[in-house]
């Protein structure tokens, strides 16, 4: 995803951290940026992504359940096959970073259940300076032709 | 910080990263990081539309359980690359270990394997890390901080 202004934020770090279980995770709260962004912290930029698909937002359809259970979207079915990360220099809290995305390599792979697509994005972080700051490959995969239960994101 | 001498060649650790994941944590890491797919959060969504037992866990919650294993030993400040496969799915009720070990070491990187199984033995993550042999002085990092 590319995100224009991406602050690193200590109340942010702080429900990060306690989500991926860090048993300290209230040290995230420190403003003073003693404390590191968790390793795959860069993935919640998302929130500030204004156009992010997978966040509800009011007005717009969403396709999870209310009075009924929803419906899958066109372009829905991608599973999240591969994720890695490239530290420059550590994620702190008072970072302010930007992203851009480009497209990576794409391949296919022929299976018993018919043909899966892979295409590889990349994701460059930087801080207001412009250096690099943490590179992010993302590997999606999708089954083609599409089946009816081919809805999976990891 | 975990000294470089216990990072030899062979070197493992094993971390229980979660017991018995329920859905609320899945709810907690939406919440985090922003992603709300229902497939994630929605049990209603992900058996009657998607075709699925239920919910399942975000892989990159997976990654990030692992990635505070390796960080725990090695320092958060230390590490240099980090990248996984996802190799099955992680369901509600999943206890999850990881186990970090030490493949290589030199001058410039101690190279790192993890594998994360389920309660069952089957691996949902497997990846490679690297990290600095010490905390300095690379400039760039001695800089920001």
């Amino acid at each position: 995803m590319s995100v224009e202004r991406f602050p690193v934020e200590a109340s942010h770090v702080l429900m990060f951290r306690r989500a991926v279980g860090h048993e300290d995770a209230e040290r995230g709260a420190d403003t003073a940026g003693q404390v590191l962004a968790p390793a795959t912290f860069v993935q919640a930029s998302a929130q500030f992504d204004p156009d992010y698909p997978l966040r509800p937002v009011p007005d717009r359809p969403w396709w999870g359940s209310g009075a009924d259970a929803g419906y899958m979207p066109q372009g829905g079915g991608g599973l999240h096959a591969e994720q890695h990360y490239v530290y420059h220099r550590p994620v702190r809290v008072g970072d302010v970073l930007s992203s851009s995305v480009r497209e990576g390599r794409t391949w296919q792979k022929s299976g018993r259940s018919g043909v899966l697509t892979f295409v590889e994005s990349i994701t460059e972080y930087v801080d207001e300076q412009g250096e690099p700051v943490v590179t992010a490959t993302s590997v999606g995969v999708r089954r083609e032709p599409a089946t009816a239960d081919s809805g999976a994101e990891q | 910080m975990t000294a470089v001498a216990e990072l030899a060649v062979g070197a493992s650790r094993t971390t229980v990263l979660v017991e018995n994941l329920t859905r609320t944590r899945i709810v907690q890491y939406a919440g985090a990081s922003g992603d709300y797919n229902p497939l994630h959060v929605d049990e209603r969504f992900a058996r009657e539309v998607a075709g699925y037992p239920g919910v399942f866990a975000h892989g990159m919650l997976t990654m990030g359980m692992t990635a505070r294993a390796i960080t725990d030993w090695v320092g958060e400040e230390r590490l240099t690359r980090f990248g996984v496969r996802f190799t099955a799915q992680v369901w509600p009720g999943d206890t999850l270990t990881a186990v970090v070990t030490v493949t290589a070491v030199d001058d410039v990187e101690i190279s790192l394997e993890v594998t994360t199984t389920n309660e069952d033995g089957v691996v949902v993550l497997s990846g490679t890390a690297g990290c600095r042999p010490d905390a300095g002085p690379d400039p760039s990092w001695e800089a920001h901080a």
